[in-house]
């Protein structure tokens, strides 16, 4: 008998329930050699080894390898580490906050983006961590019985953020395994070979696909959905008060955790189109991720990428307006001192490029959009750049101020841990099921309801 | 030993149809199964209220008081620091973690009582045993009548099914 083949507005061509599974399985369970996917995997993981060689060098050598030094004591790590936070959010964004507007299209993109969010926060967790005097001492900031009679200073932002970052990973974890249950079970019962069949089996726990357990396993994503919704708001919120906590000239602003969260979503969209841009062409997913999800993002690129233009301008205009003398030198200094390549690299990337999103040729021409999203990856690890280093170098003493500079280990660091995030990534890309299948069946299948309802 | 009949349907209307018609016969030891969720499926079988959310809730609770008891000992009774002249009680700044930490335990509950209460991880279950159930994770939809309902020997089953378009009917057995 043949199975039925259904249109949909978010899914190009004609699928059927039996068609999708087996080719997003097929990704997976096709064992036979690929070139390209191996090539990009041996490329991440040489610069998976620069991480790991320059991470022993600083635990061998100590933090004084690294830029960092008093007044600029956060530097490249920081940089990195709300860079790499920033990155996740748009995975959250996508599987909880368009799951609750009931944005079907979020379907075909989630899985991935999900994925991207937990290599993201990996990364992001690594670098606080190694910039500590002694990093092996980072257990210091978790509460716990500890014979030196010790607490975490739970009034500190920084402590905050621990329970922020740690929170969000183990959630997005949760998240991320529970929507791919039934998926795993699906590449159990399409498993050719025996080994697969027990990792897959093992993964998938058992699941059959009962009414009951399906309507338990709805509930329980629909409150994860709406748990990691406030989640996710609150991390990045959380990661701007550990700047605004302190009187430093440049921080010490109201707008930070809104002007924060827009800034996450904004550089998460722009990683979400450079993953997703080259998985659509080498893995062939151009019916399931279409022109209409690459233009989406782009909107949403163009939104948030607004809200992050509206508050460079505001702290501009605050400055002004609030009359104190070191907020407007921060100002002045930022876009004509020392630093001011950052800042206009920012200004290029964040406030003029994504203005050409404005028309519908750019949003819909690939390559470019490819383009753009790597340049406000950029262009939001300047402004990072911009926020930690001006700020700092500038305080209120003239005879503190320094002048900071990564060194050769900062960069080394810095790209080793895109490659940690590639490898990561790769990995999942030929392990895992990439697209949520289930609910590509269940999108099939209510459109497959709504095209009968026309007839 | 017989587990059951595995009836198997091509279409999602299909298999809820059959499974309200079994329910209404009598039939209360039933299970269905499909490749997504299906609307009205558990509602067909008599299934009508999940307690994950209960669960949720009470996780959520947990995490949340214990994590600002938590935060009011150590900075208020076990070790006071005076941070700025605040006050030791100074609750508003405990709330950030407060709130994570009760996000953290409705989350672990949501996702771990919905996986209790479904029984799981069981990685293997009689159902496995029939040949076209692999299918129920790609593009069939089946219903299953086990052999501990009282009326599973009743002769209205072959009839009461054979009213909807199968694709197979069969005995599962519960040993290999």
């Amino acid at each position: 008998m043949n199975s039925k083949l259904i249109s949909s507005k978010l899914i190009r061509g004609e699928h059927s329930y039996g068609q999708v599974t087996d080719q997003i399985a097929g990704l997976v369970t096709d064992r036979s050699f690929n070139f390209r996917w191996f090539s990009a995997f041996i490329f991440s993981f040489l610069f998976l080894m620069i991480l790991f060689g320059s991470v022993t060098y600083l635990l061998v050598r100590g933090v004084g390898i690294m830029g960092i030094n008093i007044p600029v004591a956060w530097g490249f790590p920081i940089v990195n580490f709300v860079w790499w936070v920033g990155i996740g959010h748009a995975g959250t964004f996508i599987s909880a906050i368009l799951f609750l507007l009931h944005q079907e299209w979020r379907t075909s993109i989630n899985r991935f983006a999900e994925a991207m969010t937990l290599f993201a926060v990996a990364c992001a967790g690594l670098m606080p961590m190694i910039h500590l005097g002694r990093p092996w001492f980072f257990y210091w900031l978790l509460p716990y019985p500890d014979t030196m009679d010790l607490w975490p200073q739970f009034r500190s932002p920084l402590v905050w953020d621990v329970f922020a970052v740690s929170t969000y990973l183990t959630v997005s974890l949760i998240f991320w395994y529970i929507g791919m249950i039934p998926d795993l079970a699906s590449l159990r019962d399409r498993s050719k070979q025996r080994w697969q069949q027990v990792i897959f089996g093992v993964m998938a726990m058992g699941w059959r696909g009962s009414a009951r357990h399906w309507k338990r396993y709805q509930t329980a994503y629909l409150l994860l959905a709406g748990l990691a919704t406030p989640l996710v708001i609150s991390v990045h919120s959380v990661v701007s008060l550990d700047f605004t906590a302190a009187i430093v000239p440049g921080w010490h602003s109201t707008i930070f955790p809104p002007y924060f969260v827009a800034g996450a979503i904004f550089s998460g969209f722009a990683m979400v189109l450079t993953l997703g841009i080259p998985l659509r062409h080498f893995y062939k997913l151009q019916d399931y991720i279409t022109l209409k999800h690459l233009e989406n993002c782009a909107m949403l690129l163009l939104v948030t990428g607004l809200i992050v233009t509206y508050s460079y301008l505001i702290e501009d205009f605050m400055a002004w307006y609030g009359g104190d003398p070191f907020e407007k030198y921060v100002i002045i200094n930022r876009a004509f001192g020392k630093y001011w390549p950052a800042y206009w690299i920012l200004v290029a990337c964040n406030v003029v490029t994504p203005q050409f999103l404005w028309f519908k040729k750019v949003r819909t021409c690939v390559p470019l959009l490819f383009l753009i999203s790597i340049i406000i990856n950029i262009g939001m690890w300047a402004e990072r750049y911009v926020i930690v280093v001006t700020s700092l170098s500038r305080d209120f003493l003239p005879s503190a101020w320094h002048n900071y500079r990564g060194t050769f280990w900062d960069w080394a660091i810095f790209t080793g841990s895109i490659g940690l995030f590639l490898f990561l990534f790769l990995l999942f890309v030929r392990t895992l099921p990439l697209i949520a299948i289930s609910e590509l069946r269940e999108l099939l299948h209510s459109q497959n309801r709504e095209n009968e309802g026309k007839k | 030993m017989i587990y059951g009949l595995m009836a198997e349907f091509e279409t999602p209307e299909d298999l809820v149809k059959a499974a309200s018609a079994a329910y209404s016969f009598g039939y209360r030891r039933i299970e269905a199964f499909s490749p997504f969720p299906v609307e009205e499926l558990a509602e067909a079988i008599g299934f009508h209220h999940d307690s994950v959310a209960l669960i949720t809730l009470i996780g959520g609770t947990t995490g949340g008081v214990l994590a600002f008891l938590m935060q009011w000992y150590a900075n208020v009774i076990d070790y006071p620091i005076n941070v700025a002249g605040h006050p030791y009680f100074s609750w508003p700044a405990f709330i950030p973690v407060t709130f994570e930490l009760t996000v953290l335990g409705a989350a672990l509950s949501a996702a771990f009582g919905m996986l209790a209460l479904n029984r799981l991880p069981k990685p293997w279950h009689p159902v496995f045993n029939s040949m076209e159930f692999s299918r129920a994770s790609r593009d069939r939809f089946f219903l299953c009548i086990k052999a501990s309902d009282p009326l599973f020997n009743s002769p209205q089953i072959q009839q009461l099914l054979g009213g909807y378009q199968l694709l197979s009917l069969k005995e599962v057995k519960i040993e290999e």
